[in-house]
């Protein structure tokens, strides 16, 4: 009992509660499995009985190309869960009129946010476990270790968490939830879909300026850290390492010489720092910030902080 | 207890508040009137810590609320004149979630919730989902939300809005006992004539400014340069209205069915002369007694200037 007390603060404990009374979720998770799971079935269905031969059997490198399928259908129905998840999670109580009782209690502001992104993560992961089962399809067929398999599904967890923080930054935002949930999956389009065809446009304008000019250039071009802002570019780059490798690379040639950075390490790197700026822009709004003497009130305030725990 | 002084606040051009003053002491049962949209509401939640003022000063406690917003939230209870419920949560287990809010230890607040939910009269209530309450139950049940940190000042905007009379009487007890608790309270009403007598003070605003502060027998008495007389004859009224427009002292004279309503502007010896003048007229008299002017026709009187009826 003390232990959960000591991690679970009464704003986790009560969107855990409210999130699982709904019917929404359990519909939500079986509709989610439901979706992946007639994805996998099909994708054997076309290989086994669709193939080439007619006789085709389902081997190791059927396993990881249906690995594959299923972790991009996985990547986008996370694009399509997360932004409706967590873009009503401020506005919904402002609409609902018990954001204002909330932002009077003694629960800080941080408390409230991280708490309302940490409830929908978990939700998501709960998910995303769940469809476990589905992946183990793969491994009756091999092809894939389980080292890989953990690494997409931190990856997953590292996109929920980017596509939640925005999704709880234009909840604070916006009043209505119809915006902020608009604004979200936008914002997550431009994530998913933009980079992806910036990489293409600016590759093919790159490779028609190179094949142009004399063979001096260097073999690598800035235009790979295009692709690797897009969440597949840094999801083939976890499935194959050598991709990185090509997105950087004009043409055919040195293939000895590394890739400047792996896609799914810049991606990391330059989303950590839209997650903590959405957090940090969240917990400052939420609340009105008193712009004033504000050095005066940093001063004061852990004296009475600790004075306020003597109370207690 | 409060302090607040030239307090504005300004959204865009338009001015919510204007150079508000105002001071309450420790105990005192504040009313706050005025039309829709005078500000009250605002001054409420600048009180309340969720808006800033653009400039002045609210204190609560001695605390600022701009400079030291976690320690006022210590104090108030605030109840929002428009509030939702988690429908989802049992009446208990949402007193149980303010109470966690407010870092109450989950063995005291097993004491003390009944002991609330016995106070708004929500007992039998307990184990129901807050969605299934009246409305008038929703508004006691987020008054014990209020309450359950013990705070100092209780800052209600409208809390008997929407409620039908027989929940408004019961608020009405509810405030009452508060009141004898000792915590110093705040509160906007279109109840107010029913609270007259628990209120204090009162304060009217009006257009973001405050126009009448002070006990509400002194804003009375200041205000009652007119009375109102009620005259209830026995045949013959409107014979007898007609007569009392042409006396000195009377600026006006309306009847309707339950009689005569008479402006008047003399002291009491006039008004016996007036009346020894309508018996000798010959008219039988059933009643002739002052109109009781209350808070609704005082707010009316300041903030229209026009006359008490």
């Amino acid at each position: 009992m003390n232990w959960s007390r000591k991690w679970i603060n009464p704003v986790l404990d009560k969107e855990f509660r409210l999130r699982m009374r709904t019917p929404r979720s359990s519909i939500s998770l079986l509709a989610y499995i439901l979706v992946l799971g007639l994805i996998a079935l099909g994708f054997i269905y076309i290989t086994l009985y669709l193939g080439n031969q007619g006789n085709q059997s389902f081997n190791s490198g059927a396993g990881r190309m249906m690995f594959y399928v299923l972790s991009f259908a996985q990547l986008v129905l996370i694009a399509f869960m997360a932004p409706a998840l967590t873009a009503g999670v401020i506005s919904g109580e402002r609409e609902k009129q018990t954001l204002s009782m909330l932002l009077t209690t003694q629960q800080s502001s941080s408390t409230i946010i991280l708490s309302k992104l940490f409830s929908s993560l978990s939700f998501m992961t709960l998910i995303i476990v769940a469809t476990m089962p589905i992946y183990s399809i793969v491994f009756l067929y091999g092809g894939i270790s389980l080292k890989q398999m953990i690494f997409i599904f931190l990856f997953y967890l590292f996109v929920m968490l980017l596509l939640g923080s925005l999704g709880v930054l234009f909840s604070t935002l916006f009043k209505r939830t119809m915006v902020a949930v608009i604004v979200t999956y936008g914002v997550a389009l431009c994530i998913f879909l933009l980079t992806g065809l910036l990489y293409l446009f600016i590759m093919s304008i790159v490779q028609r300026s190179y094949y142009s000019m004399p063979s001096t250039a260097t073999t690598y071009s800035f235009v790979g850290y295009i692709l690797g802002l897009n969440p597949a570019g840094a999801l083939i780059s976890l499935f194959e390492p050598s991709f990185s490798k090509q997105a950087f690379m004009l043409r055919n040639g040195n293939l000895n010489s590394n890739a400047p950075i792996q896609l799914w390490q810049e991606f990391v790197l330059v989303y950590s720092v839209v997650i903590i700026a959405s957090l940090w822009i969240s917990i400052r709004r939420i609340r009105p910030v008193a712009r004033r003497k504000s050095k005066d009130q940093d001063n004061q305030a852990p004296a009475l902080e600790t004075s306020a725990s003597d109370h207690s | 207890m409060i302090d607040i002084q030239h307090l504005s606040k300004r959204y865009g051009n338009f001015d919510a508040l204007k150079d508000i003053n105002l001071y309450i002491p420790e105990g005192t049962v504040f009313g706050f009137v005025g039309p829709n949209g005078a500000g009250k509401s605002t001054t409420m939640s600048i009180l309340a810590t969720l808006m800033l003022p653009t400039s002045g000063i609210a204190k609560v406690d001695g605390f600022d609320v701009t400079q030291h917003p976690k320690e006022v939230r210590k104090r108030i209870g605030y109840m929002p004149d428009f509030f939702g419920v988690y429908d989802q949560l049992k009446t208990t287990e949402y007193l149980h979630f303010y109470g966690a809010s407010y870092n109450i230890p989950r063995g005291e607040r097993e004491k003390l919730i009944p002991q609330l939910l016995e106070l708004v009269n929500l007992s039998d209530k307990s184990d129901v989902y807050v969605d299934s309450l009246s409305r008038g139950m929703k508004q006691r049940l987020c008054l014990a939300r209020c309450l359950i940190h013990d705070p100092k000042v209780l800052i209600l905007d409208e809390p008997a809005s929407g409620l039908d009379p027989r929940a408004r009487i019961e608020m009405r007890e509810i405030l009452k006992e508060l009141k004898q608790m000792g915590k110093t309270i705040i509160i906007s009403s279109h109840i107010l004539p029913e609270l007259a007598e628990m209120v204090d003070e009162i304060g009217v605003i009006e257009h973001g400014q405050m126009v009448a502060q002070g006990r509400v027998a002194d804003i009375q008495s200041r205000l009652r340069v007119k009375k109102v007389l009620h005259v209830r004859a026995m045949e013959r009224e409107e014979e007898l209205a007609a007569r009392l427009q042409d006396e000195a002292m009377v600026s006006a004279v309306l009847s309707d069915n339950t009689g005569i309503h008479v402006h008047f502007g003399g002291g009491d010896l006039e008004q016996v002369q007036l009346l020894q003048k309508i018996i000798s007229w010959g008219y039988a008299v059933i009643s002739f007694h002052e109109a009781q002017t209350n808070l609704e026709d005082v707010f009316l009187e300041i903030t229209k200037g026009g006359p008490a009826v």
